[in-house]
């Protein structure tokens, strides 16, 4: 298939154009936050419900600067939104490319795949996480929040993960409706 | 065709210590060459959002602003034993430094230019006191996008990095006590500059003595 891959450029362009920082800052940095909230609850599964937390509240800001620097305005349809999250948003922000795979026959859900996840760079997970713990799900607190700003109400969660020996970290998308755009009832004519 | 990735199963089925160390910035993958890209970056955007993230997470926990300052710096403490061991490796061929200023040559130029790109902007000996040693840094990567609200006056986002230091002195034999603190620069339209108080422990100075 060597058709041309237009949000690849947009985003290779868009990464250029960010300010960097040592991506191994990045990783001990949010390995030591995962440690410390393993030792706060104690309860891996209450681990992953804070990352997805953490990652919602940080969604719902980057999505500004990423609609403000990537230069890419509406979608025309999910199958488009997924194609500008893994060519352009993960290379924007992580410098890596994602890959959309595994599409259902409605179209509205899809996997992203990450093969270089920057997050995971030195970690490795003890046996007794295997299964529970899904390190890197801050990614899909992130998708969830910044989608939800663009009125596309998501369900994100990690299937695959290669620090718990799968070939590929893959983060399942389902779209679950769009958020209309309503007007509060304070603001509404008698 | 796609091209074979760089994680494929054989190396997750090894234990991470059977792995090779990356070499860093330095490494050239062929893949990377490839799409064109650096595997070892991330923007500092993405950065900032996790720190701050953090930061507001600790915050919800402690009961006031040295409580924070103390998280930060444990935090940052964990990171510090991890890059100490790894540039130890990665730049020094395994050889630890022994010697108190070899070791905080290392800390401003080698640690430094490793996480933020750039070597420290000063290091001096404290006139006053011969075990106290003090890093200048006028642009904190941890202060960029942070502004501190009134109410929380002196908390210092580089309690950071001052347990990154503060740990690669302590795995490396140096226990101290680091300490950051922010200091008016007087130039109108400059930010402060930050000021890394290193005071090491007395056995450390004993055999420092020893050694010369």
């Amino acid at each position: 298939m060597a058709t041309p891959r237009p949000h690849q450029r947009v985003g290779d362009v868009a990464w250029t154009k960010m300010t960097k920082v040592n991506g191994e800052l990045f990783a001990l940095t949010y390995g030591a936050m995962v440690t410390q909230l393993i030792r706060d609850f104690e309860d891996l599964k209450a681990v992953n419900q804070q990352l997805d937390n953490m990652g919602y509240n940080i969604g719902i800001r980057l999505i500004d600067e990423f609609l403000a620097k990537s230069g890419v305005s509406n979608c025309q349809d999910f199958k488009e939104t997924a194609e500008v999250i893994a060519k352009i948003a993960f290379k924007m922000f992580l410098g890596v490319n994602a890959e959309v795979a595994h599409w259902n026959a409605e179209n509205n859900a899809c996997s992203l795949l990450i093969y270089e996840n920057p997050l995971t760079e030195f970690v490795e997970l003890p046996p007794s996480a295997y299964g529970v713990l899904w390190y890197s799900n801050v990614l899909c607190g992130v998708l969830r929040g910044a989608l939800e700003m663009v009125q596309m109400r998501v369900e994100a969660r990690f299937v695959k993960d290669v620090l718990q020996g799968d070939e590929v970290s893959e983060i399942r998308l389902e779209l679950k409706g769009m958020i209309e755009e309503a007007m509060g009832d304070e603001y509404k004519e008698d | 065709m796609e091209p074979r990735r760089s994680t494929g199963l054989t190396a997750t089925k090894l234990h991470i210590l059977d792995r090779p160390l990356s070499r860093g910035k330095n490494e050239v993958h062929v893949l990377a060459l490839m799409r064109h890209t650096h595997t070892q970056s991330v923007s500092l955007s993405a950065f900032s959002f996790l720190f701050s993230e953090m930061v507001q997470y600790f915050q919800g926990r402690v009961q006031n602003i040295s409580d924070l300052e103390n998280r930060l710096d444990d935090a940052g403490f964990g990171v510090g034993v991890r890059v100490g061991e790894l540039l130890c490796h990665r730049e020094k061929s395994g050889r630890r430094e022994t010697r108190l200023i070899s070791i905080l040559q290392f800390i401003v130029s080698t640690c430094w230019k490793a996480l933020f790109g750039k070597a420290a902007d000063a290091l001096e000996r404290s006139t006053e006191n011969e075990d106290e040693y003090m890093i200048h840094e006028l642009e904190p990567l941890t202060n960029k996008f942070i502004s501190v609200p009134p109410d929380l006056g002196q908390l210092d986002c580089a309690a950071y990095i001052a347990g990154i230091i503060r740990g690669v002195l302590t795995s490396s034999g140096f226990t101290a006590n680091v300490t950051a603190h922010t200091v008016e620069v007087g130039t109108p339209g400059q930010r402060d500059k930050t000021v890394f108080l290193i005071k090491f422990d007395e056995r450390v100075m004993r055999r420092e003595r020893v050694l010369t």
